[in-house]
């Protein structure tokens, strides 16, 4: 694999909160067009390092590159949020983060204003800027054919709160398509899910990878999830990372099991 | 019902046009038709409408706590003043200094001033709110009141700029029933379209929550210093045509309790609602007016109770009270008026035909 086949790169990765070491060394080499997950127990640093890719924390030391849709391969450590999600990365969060007064085609709009060009004052003068009218228009429009694809249309128009479990997790990820990102985090998508549900995500994670052309890297806990949809999987325990592999050579690795359900000893002494 | 989407949106543009010919035939006839004392409470409502709608945007809107307006009325009042002034009037006027060379000559159109006070008051409120918006809630609520607290006392003691403590005199009364309702109307359609528009969701959304935003790549902290410098502009002209309406103005004007009444014209009209602050406006204005008459000493049967000076201020407190305890969301909520919601279309209630 050369560089250039790279959608993220995490080299050396470090975070340090005072004595604590979040996320301790850490590297990844995400290929383009793959879904690959991040997994690991509970407190082991994987939405620390989802927050470094993203842009709300910044490493204490170690570099994240991104290459986005214009191929051209570009360090993103330490920058703000809103430039990451500009870059072309898009996230959602393991506990849901919609915004609630707001229903659910303007949720998936306000994810289209990264893209908008029309400036916010061109809305006062909707004779002068027929152009920017228009844009209003079309998103709205795409917005509308977002939700269509996810199977949110009946719910267009209600109160993001009001929305049922399962589709405002599909909400957050329609939001998180408007931004027209070419990279997609997803923290904990099954979480809360019944076992048909999660059933159905799996094709929904790769249909999604195939229409919109994304890399897609995922946090989970249900094992059936991970193992079936990630080509590869990166394991993290207590800031480092312990094991990486194919999903087979994961479920059958010793230091993954240890983690996961302790070591021989430690269970004799319980 | 029959009607389709196309002929609603026609019927309902009718409605709108047709109101507001009305309203402003109605406003024509009054500034004759009624006396002085109503024609001016009827100016007031317009004014503290827009003062409401200011603040509005800046707390209702995108969630910022802001205890500051009456500085920023404060500025634009004094900004129109001094340009609508003639430079006799100036020369007669300051007596405890004598008034800055430079400004002697300046003399501008009503309207000019008029932009002029909302365009210095938006660049103090963007000055202002760049250190003051990092903070969030409370703490944003009492560094605004200090910067408005600031301005008040600059302007006290600018003599030869503001004429300090003793104000100024004699502002031609140029705003008229229809000049503050037109200013209003302007106000009301660019609230409307700003609110409707992709960047009024973007608005809500960084109140909401912020970090979604941010994801979302949304500048976040930009959105908030616009939202505050916008609020700001509505406040300097609100403050501007305060000063035309009364013709006097001077620093006591522009005290925390200014900014108490307009906070409670967004508060018990709705947060976040246009309409809301609207209704408000009529609601606080008209009631405070109205109440006087508690201030007057009352006779019943063989009590006799002297008038007290402020007792409307304290039924007004209760009422706020009963507000905040019975109805948080106020009158609208974040609600907004429609003709569809008004015949019962149960159509989605939006803000398209908000008077």
């Amino acid at each position: 694999m050369t560089r250039n086949d790279l959608a993220l790169e995490l080299r050396s990765v470090t975070l340090q909160f005072g004595g604590l070491i979040a996320v301790n060394e850490v590297n990844m080499a995400v290929p383009k067009g793959s879904i690959v997950g991040l997994i690991g127990p509970n407190g082991a640093g994987k939405t620390s390092a989802f927050n470094i890719i993203t842009g709300f924390y910044k490493p204490t030391s170690g570099s994240v590159e991104f290459c986005g849709s214009d191929g051209a391969a570009r360090p993103i450590t330490g920058m703000p949020p809103h430039e990451v999600c500009r870059a072309g990365i898009a996230r959602t969060f393991q506990n849901i983060r919609l915004f609630s007064n707001e229903t659910a085609i303007e949720n998936v709009m306000i994810g289209a204003y990264v893209r908008q060009k029309g400036r916010w004052w061109m809305n006062m003068f909707p004779f002068v800027f027929r152009g920017a009218a228009r844009e209003e228009i079309e998103i709205r429009d795409n917005a509308m054919r977002l939700l269509e694809r996810l199977g949110l249309d009946n719910y267009a128009d209600s109160m993001a709160s009001s929305l049922p479990y399962g589709a405002q997790r599909r909400l957050e990820i329609a939001r998180a398509l408007a931004t027209n990102p070419s990279f997609l985090l997803l923290d904990e998508p099954a979480a809360g899910m019944n076992p048909q549900e999660s059933a159905e995500l799996l094709s929904f994670i790769r249909a999604l990878r195939d229409d919109f052309s994304l890399t897609i890297l995922l946090i989970e806990h249900d094992m059936k999830v991970v193992m079936n949809v990630c080509e590869y999987i990166w394991v993290l325990d207590r800031g480092k990372l312990i094991a990486e592999g194919v999903a087979d050579a994961i479920k059958s690795n010793k230091n993954v099991i240890e983690a996961y359900l302790g070591t021989g000893e430690a269970r004799g002494d319980a | 019902m029959g009607a389709s989407a196309g002929d609603k949106t026609l019927r309902n543009r009718a409605l709108t046009i047709g109101s507001l010919i009305v309203f402003a035939a109605f406003l024509w006839w009054a500034e004759e038709g009624v006396d002085a004392y109503k024609v001016r409470i009827i100016n007031l409502i317009a004014i503290n409408a827009i003062l409401g709608l200011s603040l509005n945007l800046i707390y209702g809107m995108a969630g910022m706590f802001s205890l500051g307006h009456a500085g920023f009325m404060a500025i634009g009042a004094y900004v129109s003043a001094i340009l609508i002034l003639s430079p006799d009037q100036k020369l007669a006027m300051w007596i405890l200094d004598p008034i800055a060379p430079w400004l002697l000559d300046v003399q501008s159109p009503f309207l000019v001033s008029l932009i002029a006070a909302g365009a210095i008051a938006a660049v103090f409120g963007c000055i202002v709110s760049i250190p003051v918006l990092r903070l969030g809630g409370d703490y944003l609520g009492i560094a605004t009141l200090g910067f408005s607290e600031i301005i008040r006392i600059l302007i006290t003691n600018f003599t030869p700029i503001t004429n300090g403590p003793l104000g100024l005199k004699g502002i031609p009364p140029h705003a008229s029933l229809l000049m503050s309702y037109g200013v209003l109307a302007v106000l009301l359609f660019c609230m409307v379209r700003l609110m409707n528009s992709n960047f009024g969701n973007v608005l809500r959304a960084v109140r909401d929550d912020e970090i979604a935003a941010k994801v979302m790549g949304i500048d976040t902290f930009k959105i908030r210093v616009l939202a505050f410098t916008l609020g700001c502009f509505g406040g300097g002209v609100g403050g501007a045509l305060m000063g035309n309406l009364i013709t006097t103005i001077d620093p006591k004007m522009f005290m925390i309790t200014q900014t108490y009444s307009l906070l409670m014209i967004v508060v018990i009209g709705g947060l976040g609602s246009i309409t809301g602050s609207v209704i408000g406006a009529v609601l606080v204005t008209t009631m405070l007016e109205w109440l006087r008459f508690v201030e007057d000493p009352i006779t019943i049967g063989s009590l006799y109770i002297p008038g007290i000076p402020g007792m409307r201020m304290v039924i007004f407190s209760m009422l706020l009270i009963a507000v905040i305890i019975f109805r948080r969301e106020g009158i609208m909520g974040m609600r907004e008026f429609s003709w569809g919601w008004l015949l019962r279309d149960n159509a989605r209630v939006n803000a398209n035909d908000a008077k």
